[in-house]
C-alpha cells in the first residue's frame, strides 16, 4: 500500500455529532481505542466505511467522521459485503453486539466468517441486551436474573471463539474494553490484516449487567485471571507469570512453572493449521482456567472480492460475449427484412 | 392425398415426464416457427417437482406453443394438438384440447401398470375414452429404437431421443422448416456427436414415419405473418426471466455502473441469478446470498457504494425483504426489486403463476412506505421493464419494484432487438467532487430526488441510516420534522408520474366498458378486446404498467367509461388501488387457477355487463 501524504489525528475521526452512550459505559474506550488505531491504519478518511447494525454498539457510524451505514437489526455483514464487492478498495468495519450478531444475526455472522471478505468485525460483547432495557442475551451467563429471566438464565451462553474457530475465520482475537491499549494494539493488527476479522470486546453494561467482567478488568487481580496469548511465546500468566498451559490427557491444565515442567508449558502459534489447540483455547472456562485475549488466530488466505475479481478477470480473457451489443444478439436470431 | 389446411392460428400443447425433454421439445418448435415468420407464444408448465416418480400425475411437464399468421396475445384458450408421452400426461391434458383435436400418443408407455398409476381403470387406448379426438396411436419407443438401431448408444440413450421424433411428427403436421433446428442440434451437441446425431436421426424418422404411413389425412400450413405489419430489424426470442436480466445489464452498462444482484435461490426467479451469473466480464456481480434478507441487504450495501443494484425474488422473499426495502425507502439509496410472482399464500403453488403480491408491494411493510411500482406485460417488455425500473431508481433516489410472474418467466416470445442507443438515458445523480457544505439529504427541485454520494469521494464523508433525520441528514426524532419528511417521500414518488407515458390503449376512447388489466394479464385481455372488436361489441383496453404512481391522467381517461372491468389473476387487488384513488364503478374478473384467465371467460363477462347494464342501447 503506498504511503498516505497525510497524517491524521484523532480529532479528524471524531464527528460533530455528541457521543450518547451511559456514563460510564465500555464503550467510549472502545470509540477512543478505534479512533486512535484508524489514525495509524495508512488509510485515507474517506476510504473507511463503518456499518453497523441495530443496538448500543450500533450507534457508533454516527461519532465517526467517516462514511457510515447504521442498517437494521443483524444485518450489517451483508450491507458490507454489498459494498466490498462493489468497492474492494474501502476498509470496512462492522460494529456490532452480542444481541445483533449472534442473534437476529446469527446467519449472517456465520456466513460472512465462512466467505472472508477483509471486513473487521468488533462485536461488542456487554453479555445483555442494553438498548431494550435488560434481557438476555445468547452470551448471557447461565443463572442471570434479567427482565425476561427473572429466575435467571435457562440458556447455555454461546461461545463467539469457538464459532469462529469452527468457520475457520481468518483472524480471530479478544479484548478487553477498559486495557486499552492492548485492545487498540489488536485493532491496528487486525486493521492491517487481509481478510475477516472478529474481534470480540469485552464491554461492561454499567446499567443492565454491571461487573460481568470484573475478574478480567480489576487491575488488582486481572493478571491472574487473563492469560495474553502473543505468537511464538508460551502461554503462561499470572502476576508473577508463574502459571502456565500445558496438555494432559487430550486437555489443556494449568500447571505452576518450575524449573522441572517449563519445558511442558505449550507455546502459541497464530497460524497454526491445525485447529485443535487453537479449539481447546477457545473453549477454556473462567474461572477454572483464565481467560485468553489477545490474537487466537491469524492466517493469510485469498479474500471473497480477490476471487470474485479473478473470476472476473479470467471472464474477460475467455467470455465469447464481451459487450451489450454480443449479448442481446447472442440467442438464435432472425431477421425481418 | 393428404390435404394441405391453411390456417390462422393453431396450439400445441407437449407433456410428458418431468425428464421427457418436453420443454426442450416445446421450445424448439416455437424457434422454429417464429424464424419461418409467424408470431408464437409459449406457456412453460413445471410440476414443483424435479423428477417426481415416472409416469406419476404430480410428475407432468407440460409446454404450450401457440402459432399464427396474425399477432397473438396468448398461447391460447384450448388446444389443437396434445402430444402424451404418457397416460399420465393424457389424463391431466386431455381436458385442455378441444374436441375433434389431435391426440398423439405414445402407445408404448400405455401399459397396465402406467394407466393404473394415472388413475385409469383401464387403457384409455382400448375404449371410447378419445372417442371425441382424432387419435393417432404410435409406438414412438419402438420406431425410435429402431430408427437407431445402427448407432452404438444404450437403449436407454436412444429412448431419450424420443421427443425429437414427436417434434418431427409435429414438424410433419405443421409443415414445418426443420433446418434451424438441425443446426441447433450440432451446435447445442458440439461435444456428444453421437447424442447430436441420434437426436437429429429420430427427428428426421419421426418425419418420414409420417410420410411413409400417411398417418394424417390433412396437414396444416400457418402462413408467415404479414410483413408490413412487422417491424423490419433483427429478432430474437426471448423469455421473461432473461429479458429481465439482461435490461439490467443495459442499464448499468448505460450508467457506466457496475451491475451488482444479490439474490437466493426461489422458484421462478432462480433463472434471472443464474443468467447473470454468466457474464462477469459485463462487470455484473452476481452474488448468491445466503438468504433472502441477505440477497437484498447486500444490494443495498452495493448501492450505497455506488453500484446499479437490484435483487431477485418471488412472494415469500418479498415477505422476508420487507425491513430492508424499508431502509431503502429511509436511506434513499437505489434499488430495483424484482418480484417473480407465483401461487401464494405461503410456500402455495411454486411453479404456478399469479399476481397475489401487488398489495403486499405497494402497502406491505412498517410506516408510510411510499415506493414506485411497474409491472411487465409480456415476456420482451420485462426488458424494457427492468431497464426503466433501474432508470427511475437512479434517478430519484429509491427502491422501484418489478413485478413480473410465472408465466412471463417462462413464457418466450419473438424480440425485435433494440438499438441500446435509443432507450432513454440513465439520469445519474452524481457527486464526484468533495465541498465540506454539502448535504446527503439535499433534494434536486423537480424530483425532490437526493445526490448520491459514494464512500470513497474526500471530504464527502457522511453517515446515513434508517434512524428519520432531518434536511441536513442529522438524525432527528421530532415529530413535526418527522410529519415533515414523510410527506416529503411521499410527494417525491407521486413526481415519478412525470416519467409515465400515455398507457397502452386499444380501442375507442370513449363507451360503456373499459377493460383493465396490468401484468401478465394484458395478453388475455388485448385478444378478448380485439375479438370482441371483430364481433361488433364496443369496448376498450386500458393496460396499467406503471402502477404506483399511476400515470397522472388516468382519471381523464376512466370518467370516458361507465364500467371498468379489472382483469387480474388474484382475488381482487389492483381493483383496491383504483377505488382508493379514482371514483368510478368497477367490476373484477379474477382467478387464481395458476394460468392466466382464459380469453373467452373475459368476453362472456364483458357481454355480460353490457348486456345486463345497459341492456336497450
Amino acid at each position: 500500500m503506498n504511503k498516505l501524504n497525510i497524517t491524521y489525528n484523532k480529532k479528524d475521526f471524531q464527528s460533530a455529532t455528541s457521543l450518547k452512550w451511559c456514563p460510564g459505559c465500555g464503550d467510549y474506550s472502545i470509540y477512543n481505542a478505534v479512533i486512535n488505531a484508524f489514525t495509524k491504519l495508512n488509510i485515507a478518511r474517506e476510504n473507511f466505511l463503518i456499518v453497523s447494525g441495530i443496538g448500543c454498539s450500533s450507534r457508533f457510524p454516527y461519532y465517526c467522521e467517516t462514511y457510515g451505514f447504521h442498517t437494521i437489526h443483524g444485518r450489517a455483514p451483508t450491507i458490507a459485503m454489498g459494498a466490498k464487492l462493489t468497492n474492494p478498495d474501502l476498509s470496512i468495519w462492522i460494529v456490532t453486539g452480542d444481541g445483533d450478531s449472534l442473534s437476529i444475526g446469527g446467519n449472517h455472522f456465520i456466513h460472512i466468517l465462512r466467505k472472508n471478505p477483509d471486513i473487521k468485525i468488533l462485536l461488542f460483547n456487554n453479555e445483555i441486551y442494553g438498548l431494550t432495557k435488560g434481557q438476555f442475551s445468547p452470551t448471557s451467563q447461565k443463572g442471570l436474573k434479567t427482565k425476561t429471566s427473572p429466575l435467571g438464565s435457562i440458556e447455555k451462553p454461546l461461545n463467539i471463539w469457538a464459532l469462529a474457530v469452527a468457520i475457520n475465520a481468518t483472524f480471530i482475537a479478544r479484548a478487553v474494553a477498559t486495557d486499552t491499549k492492548h485492545m487498540q494494539k489488536i485493532i491496528i493488527d487486525a486493521g492491517n490484516h487481509v481478510g475477516i476479522c472478529v474481534i470480540e470486546i469485552l464491554t461492561n453494561c454499567i446499567i443492565f449487567n454491571d461487573d460481568a467482567f470484573y475478574p478480567f478488568e480489576s487491575k488488582s487481580i486481572r493478571n491472574d485471571n487473563i492469560i495474553f496469548l502473543m505468537d511464538g511465546e508460551p502461554l503462561i500468566y499470572g502476576k508473577n507469570n508463574n502459571k502456565g498451559l500445558v496438555l494432559k490427557d487430550m486437555n489443556l491444565a494449568v500447571i505452576d512453572i518450575k524449573d522441572e515442567n517449563k519445558k511442558d508449558v505449550l507455546r502459541h502459534s497464530t497460524n497454526a493449521t491445525a485447529h485443535t489447540l487453537h479449539f481447546l483455547l477457545a473453549n477454556l472456562v473462567y474461572p477454572a482456567f483464565p481467560l485468553p485475549v489477545g490474537i487466537l488466530k491469524k492466517i493469510n488466505v485469498r479474500t471473497f472480492e480477490q476471487i470474485v475479481m479473478d473470476q472476473e478477470k479470467y471472464q474477460e480473457e475467455h467470455a465469447k460475449i464481451k459487450n451489450i451489443h454480443d449479448l442481446i444478439t447472442s440467442g438464435d436470431t432472425w431477421e425481418v427484412k | 392425398m393428404i390435404k394441405k389446411l391453411g390456417l390462422k392460428n393453431i396450439v400445441i400443447r407437449f407433456a410428458g415426464d418431468s425428464g421427457d425433454g418436453m420443454q426442450l421439445t416445446g421450445e424448439r418448435l416455437a424457434k422454429l416457427s417464429a424464424i419461418m415468420g409467424n408470431d408464437v407464444l409459449t406457456l412453460a408448465d413445471f410440476p414443483a417437482e424435479i423428477r417426481a416418480p415416472a409416469g406419476s400425475l404430480g410428475g407432468v411437464s407440460g409446454y404450450q406453443l401457440s402459432i399464427s399468421a396474425t399477432q397473438i396475445y396468448t398461447t391460447g384458450d384450448e388446444v389443437d394438438i396434445l402430444v402424451a408421452m404418457n397416460p399420465a400426461a393424457l389424463k391431466t391434458n386431455i381436458k385442455l384440447v378441444k374436441k375433434s383435436g389431435v391426440v398423439i400418443v405414445n402407445s408404448a408407455a400405455f401399459v397396465k401398470k402406467n394407466y393404473i398409476k394415472a388413475g385409469y381403470k383401464e387403457n384409455p387406448l382400448n375404449n371410447k375414452y378419445l372417442a371425441s379426438y382424432r387419435t393417432m396411436s404410435i409406438d414412438i419407443s419402438k420406431l425410435v429404437r429402431e430408427a437407431l438401431k445402427k448407432l452404438p448408444l444404450s437403449t436407454k440413450e436412444k429412448e431419450r431421443c424420443k421427443n425429437f421424433f414427436s417434434l418431427g411428427i409435429v414438424c410433419w403436421l405443421l409443415n414445418r422448416n426443420i433446418n434451424t433446428t438441425v443446426e441447433w442440434i450440432q451446435k447445442k451437441f458440439f461435444k456428444k456427436k453421437l447424442i447430436a446425431e441420434a437426436n437429429h436421426t429420430a427427428l428426421h424418422a419421426g418425419i418420414k414415419y409420417c410420410e411413409a404411413n400417411e398417418l394424417f389425412n390433412t396437414s396444416f400450413s400457418i402462413k408467415e405473418i404479414n410483413k408490413t405489419t412487422v417491424l423490419k430489424g433483427l429478432y430474437s426470442y426471448i423469455n421473461g426471466n432473461t429479458a429481465t436480466a439482461w435490461g439490467l445489464i443495459c442499464a448499468a452498462q448505460k450508467a457506466q455502473r457496475r451491475l451488482f444482484l444479490g439474490s437466493y435461490p426461489i422458484t421462478p426467479a432462480t433463472n434471472i441469478l443464474q443468467e447473470l451469473a454468466l457474464y462477469k466480464n459485463l462487470k455484473v456481480i452476481a452474488y448468491q446470498a445466503e438468504d433472502e434478507i441477505a440477497g437484498i441487504g447486500t444490494s443495498l450495501g452495493a448501492s450505497f457504494a455506488g453500484a446499479l443494484a437490484a435483487t431477485s425474488t418471488s412472494g415469500p422473499g418479498i415477505a422476508l425483504k420487507s425491513e430492508f426495502i424499508n431502509l431503502a425507502v429511509m436511506t434513499e439509496l437505489p434499488l430495483v426489486i424484482i418480484d417473480v410472482q407465483r401461487g401464494g399464500p405461503s410456500t402455495g403453488l411454486p411453479t404456478k403463476t399469479e399476481q397475489s403480491d401487488l398489495l403486499q408491494v405497494l402497502w406491505g411493510r412498517n410506516g408510510e412506505s411510499p415506493i414506485v411500482v411497474i409491472a411487465a406485460k409480456t415476456p420482451s417488455d420485462c426488458f424494457y421493464c427492468a431497464y426503466e425500473a433501474a432508470r427511475i431508481a437512479c434517478k430519484y433516489m429509491t427502491p422501484v419494484v418489478l413485478l413480473t410472474d410465472g408465466y412471463l418467466a417462462n413464457g418466450s416470445e419473438s424480440w425485435r432487438i433494440p438499438d441500446i442507443d435509443n432507450l432513454l438515458p440513465m439520469e445519474i445523480n452524481n457527486v464526484v467532487k468533495g465541498d465540506d457544505n454539502f448535504q446527503p439529504y439535499k433534494r434536486f427541485s423537480q424530483t425532490l430526488s437526493r445526490p448520491w454520494i459514494v464512500p470513497g469521494i474526500k471530504h464527502m464523508e457522511h453517515r446515513i441510516g434508517g434512524l428519520e433525520k432531518n434536511e441536513n441528514g442529522d438524525v432527528s426524532s421530532n415529530g413535526e420534522n418527522h410529519h415533515q419528511m414523510c410527506y416529503l417521500r411521499l410527494q417525491k414518488i407521486k413526481n415519478v408520474a412525470q416519467e409515465i407515458p400515455f398507457p397502452d390503449f386499444y380501442g375507442k376512447e370513449k363507451g360503456d366498458l373499459l377493460l383493465i388489466s396490468w401484468g401478465s394479464s394484458f395478453g388475455s385481455v388485448r385478444q378478448a378486446t380485439s375479438n370482441l372488436i371483430k364481433i361488433g361489441v364496443s369496448v376498450s383496453h386500458c393496460h396499467i404498467t406503471y402502477i404506483n404512481p399511476f400515470f397522472a391522467g388516468l382519471n381523464d381517461l376512466f370518467s370516458g367509461f361507465k364500467t371498468l372491468l379489472i382483469v387480474e389473476n388474484n382475488l381482487g387487488q389492483l381493483v383496491v388501488k383504483i377505488r382508493a384513488e379514482f371514483s368510478v364503478h368497477t367490476v373484477s374478473l379474477c382467478e387464481v387457477r395458476g394460468r392466466p384467465i382464459i380469453v373467452d371467460k373475459i368476453m362472456q363477462k364483458a357481454k355480460n355487463i353490457l348486456n345486463t347494464t345497459y341492456k336497450g342501447k
